[in-house]
């Protein structure tokens, strides 16, 4: 059998593969799907911790967090789609208007 | 000893596919490669015994959520990223800001390994504790979401909604509000 700190060290790389896709990317699909993989680190640690418990409560969690998940990646990829219209550009460099 | 190998394998798998996804400049291959990702994943939480999440996983992530990324980077013709711009542009180019972020990168892995050396000491394998069948059973499963989550669960009915209907507003084109 697999210890559980295995499957948190692989979680603990991957939100970190995330953070780091969110920060150097310049391209808002790439940076959505760095979040993308973010909620899947988190996931796994949540079923992960669930089975070392022994109950349901983290694989249902992760329900949520699915459900979530959708709901974030339809709103954003709108959001994506109505800038671009407005700009021509995914570079989040070329949204700049409300800064100060 | 085969369930190492697999866990070995698929790790590996997930950890390498992601890490091409921000590799890449071309945001169709990224969305392809985070499905291979996603397909380990699921791999690892059938070693879980969650299958029921590995297959919510392949249909949820790899089947809609993705076909919409998909959709999208299609229908916006993509753009792909200019190195040229990146390498004038990024903010992390500004010396002192890069050496901020340098400071929080360092920060976040010291945190994630102070965080796994407390969790070291719990060498115990997981589904030790675990009573077999009614863990993992798609039933038991069921019965937990519709009583003790029952509140949860509704409310999540009512962020798709709120979701569905701000994806089209936020999606429709200006001027035609008839």
């Amino acid at each position: 059998m697999i210890p559980l700190s295995y499957y948190l060290i692989v979680s603990a790389v991957l939100f970190a593969i995330g953070t780091a896709g969110v920060f150097l990317r310049r391209n808002l699909i790439t940076i959505l799907l760095s979040i993308e993989i973010m909620l899947n680190a988190v996931n796994l640690s949540f079923v992960a911790f669930g089975r070392y418990a022994g109950d349901l409560d983290g694989q249902i969690i992760t329900f949520f967090v699915m459900t979530v998940a959708a709901a974030e990646a339809a709103v954003g990829l709108a959001l994506i789609i109505a800038l671009f219209r407005q700009r021509e550009s995914l570079n989040p460099d070329a949204f700049t208007s409300l800064k100060w | 000893m085969p369930e190492t190998f697999i866990f070995y394998a698929f790790s590996a798998m997930a950890i390498i596919a992601s890490t091409l996804v921000i590799g890449q400049r071309n945001p169709m291959y990224s969305v392809l490669l985070l499905i291979a990702s996603f397909g380990a994943l699921s791999a690892l939480y059938i070693q879980l015994n969650a299958p029921f999440v590995a297959v919510a996983q392949i249909i949820i992530y790899a089947g809609a959520i993705m076909v919409l990324f998909l959709f999208v980077v299609m229908l916006l013709n993509a753009p792909r990223e200019d190195a040229a711009e990146w390498d004038r542009s990024h903010p992390l180019q500004h010396p002192n800001i890069g050496r901020f972020g340098a400071l929080l990168a360092a920060l976040l892995v010291v945190q994630l390994a102070w965080a796994l050396t407390k969790v070291s000491e719990l060498e115990t394998p997981v589904g030790a504790r675990a009573d077999g069948a009614s863990v993992g059973s798609v039933l038991e499963m069921g019965r937990i979401l519709f009583t003790r989550h029952t509140f949860a669960f509704e409310a999540t009915s009512v962020l798709i909604l709120v979701a569905m209907v701000g994806a089209v507003v936020l999606a429709r084109r200006e001027g035609s509000n008839q």
